[in-house]
């Protein structure tokens, strides 16, 4: 029996093939069943999301399952098995345990550390959960890969600090205001990377958005959206002495606010501090407003310098959640063995000559004058009774084929052999 | 009550060197480590400062290493309640090592206990001094303050987003508690001036004498006022106020110290 993963994600397969594999909450359904009818497929997960496909599959004889899984995947999403092929990577167990570990951890991800894939795998593990194609081997190994990235989330850094524009925007927000909620924030311009900053810094509640715009029809439909408030594109440098958090991004080929403005604003606000993002490119602010006191004034390379040096940070603590990945897979694969005919009667064995020694020793002690005679024939006893006790589940572990794994599982968990309660 | 003496100051000195292991690795346990070994000193230290007490019957402020040793605790109180409502983050860093080093310097001053002249025994000894240190340790307290905006200012402005960046509090809490600070402080200063110049009518005859050290806490007073002034009617907060917390604390030290140990005063220790 092996566990296999197939799979493509954002650096194997472009977004086109991507797309086309990609399964959605009806397909995801049916694909589950197709899979399980292929033979030798005892287990299956499908988790599909925009960067990544990937099954994971619990099976008889890996190799040849894999074959018919591909053969599957390209039927049912009508790609030629050669095109599907390039795109395919194919894991076998240790490593398709620690390939999932690492996914559920984020490390695989094209962002590394985002939080969301976890949510995403678990959501594909209750699918299979309440359709019933997961089973011992696979529910253990989710729940486990769920773990790994709890663990990997609180004792690495590898979530923390913004790694996009928007977020670290809000970060250095907070480290100036400390909080935004009596914050007003202007948005000067507009444009893609300007406006998904301003709604970030939105989403965490300032008190009030102010939109200005060259066209005031644009600025009333942006102000709209961020439910704030627009105004002439001429009045803004009088609402700079209110403004506390500025984005800007005006298609301005010279400066929109000079350094001789802004030290006359600066005067007019009280010196209240200000923060300012210019993402225009060209710049649309006099960079030497930086040096005015209480005025922070970031460029958009400012911004990515900020996102890259998150980015290495992040990248030395995936070093660390790899450690903390291959402990995981050791003690996953521990368990994984444990599954095996042999170890399962050893440790029945093992437990019930447990069992036997200790009561002998209670009642020898108990009973002190005993004759040596009879201490041999109370021995043999126990011996008899022991044999006789575990012999039939022995038999039936070494005879069984199909239902191998779960009759295994059943006698460990009968006889509390795991060591452990998770297995259920 | 030696020994409470030598306990505190060697718990300041392992929470100092905590303080600052602390500012470069950032560990959260440390941080606690920290104000576990700040608690158990200060508390050693209230002993101490009240064994002094019993057996000299009166305020331990009569000699310099009472008054260096009262000036520390003092230090300490206002830390415990700035950390307490506020919860700075290493603020400690920027305090303890500085208590720590009051603290010595309080060590190798003689020790014995002094009388005090009869005629200067009564309550207003209580009601001055204590107001007097309590509003220069509010000052010590801003001044760590204002060096850890200035730091955080300058990471910000330079766009130096480092561990210590991350691990600062936020721009505006730390000017926040800097004015606070100074509104303690200011009005605990001007309670003293005007309890000592009663107090000193009472002993000596006159409101004020020119005494150097009158001179200097005036001179204290009114950097202070200016400072007050500044921020509310000019808006000179942030950094302009961060750096004249630093300054003001230099003019308060000086008071302390360089009064006593340079110039000849009637508040000096004989």
């Amino acid at each position: 029996m092996n566990i296999i993963v197939i799979g493509l994600n954002h650096r194997t397969a472009d977004v086109e093939i991507r797309e086309k594999l990609a399964f959605n909450a009806e397909t995801i359904v049916v694909g589950l069943s197709r899979l399980m009818d292929l033979p030798g497929v005892s287990e299956a997960i499908i988790l599909s999301t925009c960067n990544r496909v990937e099954l994971y599959v619990y099976a008889d004889n890996g190799v040849a399952v894999t074959e018919r899984i591909k053969d599957f995947l390209s039927g049912f999403h009508s790609l030629e098995r050669s095109r599907l092929d390039k795109a395919l990577y194919v894991y076998y167990d240790d490593d398709g345990v620690k390939h999932i570990f690492r996914v559920a951890s984020s490390l695989d991800s094209m962002v590394l550390g985002e939080p969301q894939i976890l949510g995403q795998l678990k959501n594909s593990f209750d699918l299979s959960l309440s359709h019933k194609t997961s089973g011992i081997i696979l529910n253990r190994l989710m729940k486990k890969a769920i773990s790994v990235a709890k663990r990997v989330r609180t004792q690495t850094r590898i979530a923390e600090n913004a790694v996009s524009i928007g977020y670290a925007a809000v970060e250095l927000s907070r480290k100036i205001f400390n909080n935004l909620d009596n914050k007003v924030f202007m948005l000067l311009g507009a444009g893609d990377m300007a406006e998904l900053a301003a709604r970030h810094l939105t989403n965490c509640g300032v008190k009030e958005v102010v939109v200005a715009n060259r066209t005031y029809e644009r600025g009333c439909a942006l102000a709209k959206e961020f439910s704030g408030r627009a105004i002439q594109f001429s009045d803004f440098k009088k609402e700079l002495v209110n403004a506390d958090i500025v984005i800007c991004s005006t298609g301005a080929s010279n400066y929109v606010i000079t350094h001789h403005e802004m030290e006359r604003i600066m005067k007019d606000r009280r010196l209240r501090s200000v923060f300012i993002i210019d993402i225009s490119v060209p710049r649309n602010i006099d960079p030497d407003i930086n040096k005015i006191d209480n005025v922070y004034l970031y460029d958009i390379d400012d911004l990515q310098g900020v996102v890259d040096t998150n980015m290495n940070e992040r990248q030395k603590e995936a070093i660390k959640a790899t450690n903390i990945i291959d402990e995981d897979v050791e003690s996953f694969n521990k368990w994984l063995h444990s599954l095996d005919t042999v170890p399962t009667i050893v440790a029945l064995r093992e437990m019930a000559d447990e069992i036997k020694k200790d009561e002998l020793t209670k009642l020898f002690n108990r009973l002190n004058n005993i004759e040596e005679k009879d201490r041999k024939s109370i021995e043999i006893m126990a011996n008899t009774l022991v044999n006789k006790l575990i012999h039939p589940p022995t038999v039936a572990l070494k005879e069984s084929a199909e239902d191998k794994d779960t009759l295994i599982s059943t006698v460990r968990r009968l006889y509390g052999l795991n060591g452990d309660r998770g297995d259920r | 009550m030696v020994i409470t003496f030598e306990l505190a100051l060697s718990f300041y000195f392992a929470a100092a060197i905590l303080a600052i292991v602390e500012l470069v690795v950032g560990i959260p346990t440390i941080s606690k480590a920290m104000k576990v070994l700040i608690v158990a000193g200060f508390v050693l230290h209230t002993v101490n400062v009240f064994m002094r007490y019993v057996l000299g019957g009166q305020l331990p402020v009569t000699s310099l290493h009472e008054a260096v040793s009262f000036f520390t605790w003092s230090i300490v109180l206002i830390f415990f309640i700035i950390e307490l409502k506020y919860e700075v983050s290493l603020l400690g860093s920027f305090v303890m090592p500085g208590v720590f080093v009051l603290m010595l310097s309080s060590s190798v001053l003689p020790r014995q206990i002094k009388p005090i002249a009869p005629t200067l025994q009564n309550y207003w000894l209580w009601v001055h001094t204590t107001l007097a240190f309590w509003g220069d340790a509010a000052f010590a307290v801003a001044c760590g303050i204002g060096v850890m905006y200035l730091l955080q200012e300058h990471f910000v402005k330079s766009k130096r987003l480092g561990g210590l960046y991350r691990r600062l509090p936020s721009l505006q809490i730390l000017d926040e508690i800097n004015y606070r600070l100074l509104t303690i402080g200011f009005p605990l200063l001007t309670l003293a001036i005007l309890t000592g110049a009663i107090w000193a009518e009472g002993v000596w005859g006159s409101f004020w004498r020119w005494d150097p050290k009158e001179v200097w806490s005036l001179i204290t007073w009114l950097f202070y006022a200016a400072v007050l002034h500044v921020r509310i009617h000019s808006g000179w907060h942030g950094k302009k106020s961060a750096i004249l917390s630093v300054i003001g604390f230099t003019a308060v030290l000086f008071t302390f110290f360089g009064v006593n140990l340079l110039l000849k005063s009637l508040h000096g220790f004989q």
